[in-house]
């Protein structure tokens, strides 16, 4: 390894050797294989496989309900980090708790309740009777609607759908924009707000001016981190998604069909495809780090 | 977590009441919608047809077969990823080597891919028709896919990198000065570790295998991929409940419900030792800091 060790601790050798041995054998060599598995196919092959019509709907589904799951949590999550760190009010530290929840809770629990949340019988879908295709906003979604005429017929039933797959994703998603926020407005230093307020910003001028580009790494960090849990995940999902090939199907609900068929090749390939844009998000989360270190005046 | 509240009473800090009481009923509405509201109705569903129905659900075989799989797993998960973390965390915070950061970054892959990945690269391994599957299968008699071994691989993936990343910064924090201390007035190195480090760490380690833990026993597309789902014999928990949801009837959906309670009741002990943890994490670092002050004076 080329170690230099400068230090009279002991351990070094053994430490890093079975760390890089435990990590190859459980994680690096898995992943080769699934490479290997997929490269074994013909480039043509390997084409038609990834860019299959269903394959490509389930790309499209998944970049978008995580796209839609992660702006909504970096909006609400914004304002949820401004609230707990911001304001005194009884209560605060229970929710305060209660916001990682969505990480200790097992997803397959998350989609089984959120599935019984929003059937027309539920707690809440005895109320959003107006979603259904026949309710008084659902209508304006289908065929004959003015939506559905004029841009795109959707079917916003809440229970199964799109719209189903966001609400789940925001569910699991809510701890990253938030936490990720936290810190960094709790260490802002009230004297910028105090100058900005002296040299006459308004409270909003001070707010867009001065505290938010300070969170924009931060936010921005939060986003990619509820946007790369949307991409993967798949137990909460298949709860709320009647894998309807073209329509409900995840990218994830794919492999598990080609396995179940014994298509190891395809299931490899779409697997490469889902690793390549999720290493895309690491990248994109890992430089959004750096770039927040700017801002950080004890490195 | 907020070190510094009382700075953020000031007066200039101070929104209009109407926008914080705007702001605070947005909050508690959010989250009691998205958060609180879901995790009552699985209390709700799983009680819906009475406490028989509940209490049936849970002293059923395959029920208790599916507990003690979700155990195991867990189990075999928490001890090999914390070992893995510690050595991780002690050759990364303690020495310079070449491909550190390399290192570093390659900890944290496994929560960057999907969970059916993860079960899916096992099964190529392993699996029937995968590169080592039938070599183990025919010399060993050892069956890996769509057995417990399989379930613990995929586990173990993906909570590999829970208590290495919660150790290291522990690590960086402390510095080395002690445990180097420690062996010039002549320590051996398993002296060093068990009176010097360990009690150091022990509240960043814990806190990285109770997350370890939680992710290990709520783990489901990985298993799902992976076990094969054979009632009573390969399923976990979460596993289990999908299927039993699957009966589609008003009790089959009752019974599911009620295995979830069992999740839930464990996530929310979770969070009752998190918080634990997170503030004896902060009176300690706190307590340090007094001590180093007044070294200083």
């Amino acid at each position: 390894m080329g170690a230099k060790v400068y230090r009279a601790l002991p351990g070094f050798r053994l430490s890093l050797g079975f760390a890089l041995m435990y990590m190859s054998l459980l994680v690096l060599i898995p992943l080769a294989g699934c490479v290997i598995k997929a490269s074994s196919m013909t480039w043509d092959d390997f084409w038609i496989t990834v860019t299959d019509e269903h394959a490509v709907a389930a790309y499209k589904l998944s970049f978008s309900v995580a796209l839609i799951a992660g702006l909504i949590n970096a909006v609400f999550g914004l304002l949820a980090a401004w609230v707990l760190v911001r304001y005194d009010f009884p209560g605060r530290k229970l929710l305060d708790g209660l916001v990682d929840l969505p990480l200790a809770l097992p997803t397959a629990v998350a989609g089984l309740t959120f599935r019984t949340l929003f059937i027309s019988d539920g707690w809440y879908g005895k109320y959003l009777g107006f979603l259904e295709p026949e309710g008084s906003v659902g209508h304006w979604f289908g065929p004959h609607g003015w939506f559905g005429r004029n841009v795109a017929t959707l079917d916003v039933r809440a229970h199964d759908g799109p719209f189903a797959i966001v609400l789940v994703l925001v569910f699991v998603g809510i701890p990253f924009v938030i936490r990720s926020l936290q810190p960094v407005l709790a260490e802002f230093e009230a004297e910028l707000e105090e100058a900005a307020a002296i040299l006459g910003a308004s409270r909003w001028q001070t707010f867009r001016h001065v505290i938010l580009p300070a969170l924009l790494p931060a936010w921005l960090t939060g986003f990619a981190l509820a946007y790369a849990r949307g991409l993967g995940e798949y137990g909460s999902v298949i709860f709320v998604a009647s894998n309807i090939p073209g329509e409900t199907q995840i990218p994830p609900l794919i492999i598990v069909k080609q396995l179940q068929q014994f298509k190891y090749e395809q299931a490899a390939a779409i697997a490469i495809v889902l690793l390549f844009f999720s290493l895309l998000t690491l990248l994109f989360i890992n430089l959004l780090e750096r770039w927040s270190r700017r801002y950080d005046p004890a490195r | 977590m907020l070190s510094n509240h009382a700075a953020n009473q000031r007066i200039i800090r101070k929104d209009p009441l109407l926008l914080r009481a705007l702001l605070i009923g947005f909050t508690f509405l959010f989250l009691g919608f998205m958060v609180v509201g879901p995790t009552l109705n699985v209390l709700y569903q799983a009680f819906y047809l009475g406490w028989d129905v509940f209490a049936a659900a849970l002293m059923r075989p395959d029920v208790h077969s599916a507990f003690r799989v979700t155990l195991i797993a867990a189990f075999f998960a928490v001890a090999f990823n914390m070992t893995f973390g510690l050595a991780a965390a002690w050759a990364i915070a303690r020495f310079h080597f070449r491909g550190k950061a390399l290192l570093t970054a390659l900890i944290d892959l496994p929560f960057s891919v999907s969970p059916i990945i993860a079960g899916l690269i096992f099964v190529l391994l392993f699996g029937t028709y995968g590169y080592f599957g039938p070599f183990l299968k025919d010399t060993l008699g050892l069956q890996i896919i769509f057995a417990l071994p399989g379930i613990i691989l995929a586990t173990m993936f993906v909570t590999f990198p829970f208590v290495a990343r919660e150790l290291i910064p522990v690590m960086e924090a402390l510095g080395p000065e002690e445990e180097e201390a420690s062996r010039t007035l002549g320590a051996s190195a398993w002296q060093m570790f068990w009176y010097i480090t360990l009690p150091n760490i022990k509240w960043g380690l814990l806190y990285g295998v109770l997350l370890c833990n939680a992710r290990a026993v709520g783990e489901f597309g990985a298993v799902n991929v992976v076990s094969g789902r054979i009632p009573g014999k390969t399923e976990t928990l979460p596993v289990s409940i999908e299927r039993i949801y699957e009966g589609l009837s008003e009790e089959a959906a009752a019974s599911a419900f009620a295995v979830a309670t069992l999740l839930v009741a464990m996530a929310l002990v979770t969070l009752v030792l998190k918080t634990f943890l997170e503030w004896k994490t902060l009176n300690d670092l706190k307590a340090s800091q007094k001590e180093a002050a007044k070294d200083a004076a």
